[in-house]
């Protein structure tokens, strides 16, 4: 039974407790119409959007945990430890605490953009935990595009940055957003390029389809392990982590393009970032490390931990490298990471043509 | 985009303190630059006229937290000058290995800063913990653990603890091994070289001129260093080397700055070879004669000197403080310009900024 089958049986059961009390009540028509299967049909999407947010939001959680975790443990420390067990409620007293922060927005602001910023953000973000099959059957949509879709949303975000730096009306968030754009534009090409060669391999773009074919045959991350590499460096640019930050460069940004931001937005772009750290991590499952393949435990079981392993070299790479300049960023991405992965591409198409997949 | 004026401070997780760098900036690099200091002036020197001479060693400690056991001792240096009054032998040993321990606490907080400054966190909590065991050990000698008060006029105010020299040589065994941990993490790592080398380039010719001193003028490859040209204490009777490195940027003076702490762990083993018995402290008078006197100390950031003039009494008439960074902060613009924005970190924090003695 897949997800949506599963809330299907909810959704019924709960109409047909409501529709059997309202129907009591006299009101006829209104217990037929929420009888009908369009209304069922919403709800049951519904409540699948639901259950999903809820899944991919509390894993956005859990790395928050897991990395103040890795990294109190890679700096001879603790991390969070007195709120909840392990300290794992930490975050939500966190989440909690920006609730009820005061609301700032700076005089000399351009209003829209200010506040619109981190709604396109949290937006974008919160649709690529839709996007991610978490197995074959915990999933809300299977498209037959959904890597370049993924993708698609992911370059969003560089977009709101800029607006949300320009609009902050501050240098320092001008300078972040100019260099998140100028980031974010080198790394999406070998980011693309390193994928290409999954997809020749595979034939498709549709992520099931990806990992079926990895099931059939051999991980990705064997034959394509150049692109492994490379993708796994751009996609820790993609999302902004150390050594690749610079946008939110504290040392000489203060906080980059989130200076301004206070409050319940600053909060919310922060779970944006493990949100997107979470999507990154889960591409790299799903196209180069068998997806949810794996023995004996159930297969949403097998992707979280393949995902927190992913995640756990983020963490691994914040806590012992240095933030990188962003000229020699852009070198690194135009001239070691393209030519990689156009070598990545070519070794591709001959295991693809001598059939040896 | 044009040229523009950026503010780093007063309020910047760059300053490690409170002063504001101006730079201006086409895009991301640097046009010009214009420290301004001043923000945590707190009258020192007009403070210490209304003291007596003893009551002025616990303000001294607060010039410069990160090493007030070298700024108490630059003070007692000068009034011993002034009044003329011979140190017994143990003490000026027992000054020399807690200048020691206090130079590689300062490194190591500079270490600290310099990790955050480049955005590796797991560098400054290492070079932090590495700190408290010599806190530690300062704190066994003086008892308090970041001013210590510890020096007197004419000596220092008790012997050393029991069992001190046998925790102090354990400390140090360990910290060199520590030292070798540190250099994996930061000379390992490509990124950590790539962002110091070649950055922050100081000419040795401008580093002189400038009136630059302390690791930042090694750095440069200059081979000053006040505890050879001008000894004080008894640092002309042990054997140790200046650490200089040739290469003027901001690698260099990160190198200076780790060779400097093993140097110093070789001079307090040197000392504790040496170390006499006897008293640690002598009486002096109460008034100073009506003259002046000056002396200068390699403080862990430079060098630092005090000229005093007495005037019969108890207080003195004047004392003037020589900080090191003070004048270092004036060799700023010629470092960072025609560098990136992201190298202002780099740059500033090779420099080891410290602000309570810049403003005094």
């Amino acid at each position: 039974m897949d997800l949506y089958g599963f809330t299907e049986g909810i959704v019924r059961w709960l109409v047909g407790i409501i529709s059997y009390f309202v129907d009591w009540l006299g009101f006829h028509g209104f217990a037929g119409w929420i009888e009908s299967p369009g209304v069922i049909q919403f709800l049951t999407i519904f409540g699948e959007a639901l259950i999903v947010f809820i899944v991919g939001f509390l894993i956005a959680i859990t790395m928050i945990w897991q990395e103040r975790k890795t990294l109190g443990r890679l700096m001879d420390r603790r991390g969070a430890m007195v709120v909840g067990p392990a300290g794992y409620f930490q975050n939500i007293a966190d989440g909690l605490k920006t609730f009820l922060k005061e609301i700032i927005i700076p005089e000399k602001a351009d209003k829209k953009g200010y506040n619109w910023a981190p709604v396109i953000i949290i937006g974008s973000s919160v649709l690529l935990i839709g996007l991610i099959p978490m197995s074959d059957r915990f999933f809300i949509c299977d498209l037959d595009g959904g890597l370049i879709f993924i993708f698609a949303v992911f370059s969003i975000t560089p977009f709101a940055i800029l607006i949300g730096g320009w609009a902050s009306n501050n240098k320092y968030s001008l300078i972040g957003g100019m260099r998140s754009a100028a980031q974010l534009i080198s790394y999406e090409v070998p980011l693309l390029l390193s994928l290409v060669g999954v997809v020749i391999l595979t034939g498709s773009l549709n992520l099931g389809e990806i990992v079926r074919a990895q099931q059939e045959s051999i991980w990705f991350v064997i034959p394509q392990f150049i692109g492994f590499i490379v993708f796994l460096i751009t996609i820790v640019a993609e999302v902004e982590r150390i050594p690749f930050d610079l946008p939110e460069a504290e040392a000489e940004l203060v906080e980059g393009w989130w200076t301004e931001y206070g409050g319940m937005r600053f909060g919310l772009i922060m779970l944006a970032e493990y949100i997107r750290g979470y999507a990154g991590a889960a591409v790299a499952v799903l196209l180069f490390l068998g997806g949810w393949s794996g023995p004996f435990l159930p297969p949403e079981i097998w992707f979280l931990i393949k995902v927190f392993i992913v995640f756990f070299v983020f963490i691994w790479i914040r806590g012992s490298l240095t933030r990188v300049r962003i000229d020699q960023i852009l070198n690194i991405g135009w001239k070691r990471l393209i030519p990689l992965s156009m070598v990545n591409i070519v070794i591709a198409v001959i295991i693809k043509s001598m059939g040896w997949l | 985009m044009a040229e523009m004026w950026i503010n780093m401070g007063p309020q910047h997780p760059m300053t490690h303190g409170l002063w504001n760098l101006r730079v201006k900036v086409d895009g991301e690099t640097i046009v010009d630059a214009e420290p301004v200091v001043g923000y945590l002036h707190r009258g020192w020197e007009k403070l210490v006229e209304n003291r007596m001479y003893p009551q002025i060693i616990p303000l001294s400690d607060r010039l410069c937290y990160g090493a007030s056991m070298s700024w108490s001792h630059l003070y007692c240096l000068t009034i011993e000058e002034l009044m003329d009054v011979e140190v017994p032998e143990r003490a000026e040993y027992i000054r020399v290995i807690v200048l020691e321990l206090q130079r590689i606490a300062s490194h190591l907080m500079w270490l600290a800063a310099y990790g955050t400054d480049l955005g590796l966190l797991t560098g400054f909590v290492y070079a932090m913990r590495e700190r408290e065991l010599f806190l530690d050990l300062l704190q066994s000698v003086s008892g308090a653990r970041m001013t210590y008060n510890y020096m007197r006029i004419g000596g220092v105010r008790n012997d050393l603890p029991p069992n001190f020299e046998r925790d102090c040589l354990r400390t140090l065994d360990y910290f060199e091994k520590k030292l070798d941990e540190y250099e994996q993490i930061y000379d390992g790592s490509d990124i950590f070289l790539m962002r110091t080398q070649d950055i922050g380039y100081l000419k040795p010719a401008d580093a002189i001129n400038l009136g630059v001193t302390g690791p930042t003028l090694r750095g440069s490859g200059v081979k000053i260093d006040i505890r050879k040209h001008d000894p004080y204490s008894v640092y002309d009777e042990l054997d140790w080397d200046i650490c200089t490195h040739p290469d003027c940027d901001c690698y260099a003076r990160y190198r200076v700055r780790m060779d400097e702490m093993r140097m110093s762990c070789h001079i307090i083993r040197e000392a504790f070879k040496k170390m006499p018995d006897g008293p640690v402290r002598v009486k002096v008078p109460r008034n100073a004669p009506k003259r002046t006197a000056f002396a200068r100390v390699e403080d862990p950031r430079g060098e630092g000197l005090m000229y005093v003039i007495g005037d019969g009494t108890d207080r003195p008439f004047r004392l003037k403080v020589r900080s090191p960074i003070f004048v270092t902060v004036s060799a700023v613009p010629i470092m960072l310009k025609g560098y990136k924005v992201a190298d202002v970190p780099a740059i500033m924090g090779s420099v080891d900024m410290c602000l309570g003695e810049t403003d005094r």
